[in-house]
């Protein structure tokens, strides 16, 4: 029996070693650029590879998709992170309202980024574009029935509509964007005119959507433009390019505001251990041949003027994006929640 | 501290020994509390009131989604769970010692993983609409009419098809354990097997039933990966979406507060109802139990009884998912998946051997102390299950951080050294998080264990000059083996698939089964997320079938061949 006990306790003592020798290993490696992540890891790590092969700089990630902000301002002075990714750009402005960024002051960021896709301080940039477009069936939606967000209320497209939970935060963008257009009475009107038009409960992601305009459930899907790049150039699931096929895109508002838009970005934390590094790895970010990346893998629109757009990203064609400035956006944002629960847009 | 350290304890004879039990568990329940206690705090930060709002519009829906849901999954698992459990255990057909284990198998699936599977299996463009389609020459979704998988319905379906295995559980345990002499009375009075069943079995094994009931349902209160999927906005969707949504971690904690007082009004009821009843087992342990032999039709029912949950809830997706990862199990090889599966068993045999261990010394302590602080605090150790696991990882990393802090000051201000960061962003966090989150699991089929061990024993054994800890050790451990392999097994399987609280607290380039399958699962690319949620149910299975056969030896008389 004690012999047993023994045998236990050493193996409990081992493992409780191993525990703490994990990030004491870590510790050793100098040259590198700590990664808390809002963005999965599966998307980013290709760039990051080269990165690392370009520099010598290693690059370590956590990856979650909420919390971050808390465990960055629990950890304070000591943490070990040096960059944030974030998907959307409410996230980039949470963490500067915390204080938990620092400002950069990079003439590669500024020639790389224009001016409204960055923090007038410095505290964080943007590093890509996705854009909100309507999906409509070629074969039970003319061309030009739909122009405008707007026009997605009109009640003849009752029972035609597919788009996924309002609270999502691609959907609360758009609505936002929208009371900043027309204030908050206005888009509540909107809102429910949107719902009144669904053809079935909102549910699954994007793709989902598109998958539901294929398939007849409706006739009319709001998405991203990286999904539908994912789905037209599916090349493990060809049946999802047929999806693609079945549909016609379209860049709402062209003319008059443009398309709403949101960023992806990152910032350096404030009490990064290897800002040089973290700066190098935003300029790496910000500039062609990760932003090629970006479109060519992703589909995402890189924020980079003058940068080579993929085949596929240009074959969607040219489009004018909301000029709205991004912190309208994360400033009307729990409006825009208040709006998508008082009109029941599940 | 541990059991075994507090045995060596030199105690001089005035010392109480008692007392060092009481105080390590007070303080133990006051470390796995803190977490919970941290975001209490957090709900009285300033924030906006976001109750008006919530109550004028979507509160309503999340409470009435939120209970239908636990009406719907509680009926299902309690129906698969204690028909199985008593099949399995009180009759004798063929299959029957494999089915003993097997039905433990969904368990190991993650919900939401099999929401995604049966997803592309149901939905238009899945095989069997297709199928029909060109059977009946339909041509699109408008010409007939399929129920829909994305609903309510389909979440109770799917929640109660990989919950069922903890009522399964507990109860078998619970059936086990029941004294051969009280059914053999129950017999000789004149019940028949039916009547022995609702009239003896059942009321004795309702601690057991209990407990793995409220633990499935705690589960699916915090399910958010197939409510979300399917679009079913419960309480946690809600405290999400006021975190995320609404930028109020305050409002988020304040909804998280009220969730525990529902979950804790449950609980309390529940205990309320059976406070008169105490049952021990006296004797009888080693006698086999009564088993119906049965043949023909009713064997048949009985087989179909234990493959139905067995089907749908591992057949049916595993086979979906391995058509997958076929397909793709490139993407996962490419991964390192061997350090995969070695980080998610490491973690896993880790958090539940951890759990095990603090979950005896709680339940013990409270059961020498008779003093109600004592078991207060002993019960309130395992709250943390009751809040949705990204709020109670942000709770974890408050307490962390603070630890983390002191230490770095104390050290500074003595040595001049700065510790930095000494738990926060390790195994270590990681492991007080999944000890807080599953403590009610391993706590509670430790409790049901000790409470049918009769106080006489512990008398017996003490009066014959063993100590606290060695009568632990000598009497109880033996006797509530079973319940004690149970516990692990719980903690091993929800480890491998939990899911909010290891991306968040985990060291940097660090994965899991768990989140390398989430990754791709979270973008709908549930091909590529296969083959890892494949290994996370095959990693479980090993664990599930040695527990299951020392579960069964737990009772060496009964094995009725």
């Amino acid at each position: 029996m004690s012999r047993l006990r023994k045998l236990q306790k050493t193996k409990i003592f081992l493992f409780v070693l191993s525990v703490f020798a994990v990030p004491a290993m870590d510790a050793v490696a100098a040259n590198e650029v700590n990664i808390y992540s809002y963005r999965q890891e599966f998307l980013i790590r290709p760039f990051l590879d080269q990165f690392t092969k370009d520099t010598g700089i290693a690059v370590n990630v956590v990856y979650a998709k909420k919390g971050i902000l808390q465990r960055l301002k629990q950890e304070g002075a000591n943490t070990p992170a040096d960059v944030v990714l974030t998907a959307g750009f409410s996230r980039l402005k949470a963490l500067k309202d915390a204080g938990l960024l620092q400002p950069v002051d990079s003439a590669a960021l500024k020639a790389n980024v224009p001016a409204k896709y960055r923090d007038p301080a410095g505290e964080w940039v943007g590093l890509t574009l996705r854009s909100r477009i309507i999906a409509y069936s070629k074969a039970r939606v003319a061309d030009g029935a739909i122009q405008r967000y707007e026009d997605l209320v009109d009640p003849k497209w009752k029972g035609k509509i597919c788009v996924r939970t309002g609270s999502h935060y691609y959907n609360r963008a758009l609505v936002a964007s929208m009371v900043a257009a027309h204030g908050e009475a206005k888009t509540e009107a909107w809102v429910k005119g949107l719902v009144a038009n669904f053809a079935r409960k909102p549910q699954g992601n994007d793709r989902a959507q598109a998958k539901a305009v294929f398939e007849g459930v409706c006739d009319i899907a709001v998405m991203n433009t990286y999904y539908f790049g994912k789905m037209k150039f599916n090349k493990k699931n060809p049946e999802q390019r047929d999806w693609a096929a079945s549909l016609q895109i379209l860049f709402p508002n062209q003319g008059d505001r443009g398309a709403h838009v949101n960023v992806s970005g990152a910032g350096v934390v404030k009490h990064a251990k290897n800002r040089d590094n973290a700066v190098r790895l935003l300029e790496f970010l910000s500039d062609g041949f990760a932003q090629k990346m970006y479109a060519a893998q992703n589909y995402e629109y890189p924020v980079k003027p003058g940068v080579g757009w993929s085949d596929e990203v240009k074959s969607w064609g040219d489009y004018k994006a909301d000029g709205l400035a991004l912190v309208e956006l994360f400033r009307l944002g729990p409006a825009a929640q208040r709006i998508i629960d008082r009109a029941g847009w599940q | 501290m541990s059991v075994s350290e507090s045995a060596a304890t030199p105690g001089a004879p005035w010392r109480i020994r008692f007392d060092s039990w009481s105080v390590g568990t007070v303080v133990l329940a006051l470390i796995l509390v803190s977490p919970v206690v941290a975001i209490l705090g957090l709900a009285f930060l300033p924030t906006e009131n976001i109750w008006p709002h919530l109550v004028s519009t979507v509160l309503g829906r999340y409470i009435s989604n939120t209970l239908l849901l636990m009406l719907g999954v509680g009926a299902g698992i309690m129906f698969g769970g204690v028909c199985t459990a008593w099949v399995i255990t009180m009759c004798r057909f063929p299959g029957r010692r494999f089915f003993e284990w097997a039905l433990l198998i969904p368990m190991a699936m993650p919900a939401y993983v099999v929401a995604y599977a049966y997803t592309d299996l149901l939905e238009y463009a899945g095989p069997i609409q297709s199928v029909l389609r060109d059977i009946f020459g339909w041509s699109s979704a408008r010409d007939y009419w399929f129920p829909d998988i994305r609903t309510i319905g389909g979440a109770i379906f799917m929640m109660s098809l990989v919950l069922y295995p903890y009522v399964y559980l507990l109860s078998r345990a619970g059936f086990l354990s029941q004294s051969m002499s009280v059914l053999e009375a129950s017999r000789m009075l004149g019940y028949g097997p039916w009547r022995s069943f609702w009239k003896v079995s059942l009321p004795l094994a309702r601690p057991a039933i209990a407990v793995g009931v409220a633990l499935a349902l705690m589960e699916t209160l915090n399910d958010f990966g197939t409510t979300d999927y399917f679009a079913v906005q419960t309480f946690t969707v809600g405290i999400y979406n006021t975190w995320l949504g609404m930028n109020s971690l305050p409002g988020a904690a304040q909804l998280s507060a009220v969730l525990l007082a529902f979950v804790l009004v449950l609980i309390g009821i529940e205990r309320a109802g059976r406070r008169h009843q105490r049952f021990h087992e006296t004797a009888g342990r080693h006698m086999s139990l009564p088993s119906y032999e049965l043949k023909g039709v009713r064997a048949t029912a009985a087989i179909i009884i234990c493959a139905m949950p067995l089907i749908f809830g591992f057949v049916v997706p595993a086979w979906i998912l391995g058509g997958y990862a076929v397909a793709n199990y490139e993407t996962t090889l490419n991964n390192n998946f061997v350090a995969l599966v070695q980080n998610s068993v490491l973690l896993s045999a880790g958090a539940a051997a951890l759990a095990l261990l603090i979950a005896l010394f709680l339940n013990y302590g409270a059961r020498l102390s008779g003093g109600a602080v004592v078991k207060v605090a002993s019960r309130f150790a395992s709250i943390g299950y009751a809040v949705p696991g990204a709020v109670l990882a942000v709770g974890v990393i408050m307490p962390i951080a603070w630890f983390d802090k002191t230490v770095d000051a104390v050290s500074t201000a003595l040595f001049g050294v700065s510790t930095g960061l000494i738990v926060s962003g390790t195994i270590a966090a990681l492991l007080f998080a999944y000890v807080v989150r599953f403590m009610a699991v391993s706590h509670g089929a430790i409790e049901a264990g000790l409470s049918r061990i009769t106080p006489s024993m512990d008398d017996a054994s003490r009066n014959l000059g063993a100590t606290a800890a060695a009568t632990l050790r000598r009497v109880h451990i033996p006797m509530i083996r079973g319940s004690a392999l149970t516990a692990m097994l719980l903690v091993f399987v929800e480890t491998m698939k939990e899911l909010p609280m290891t991306l968040l607290l985990r060291p940097f380039n660090y994965n899991t089964l768990a989140t390398f399958a989430y990754q791709y699962a979270s973008d709908e690319q549930i091909e590529e997320a296969a083959l890892a949620a494949l290994a996370i149910v095959f990693a479980g299975l090993g664990p599930v079938i040695l527990l299951s056969l020392a579960i069964r030896r737990s009772r060496p008389g009964h094995d009725p061949q």
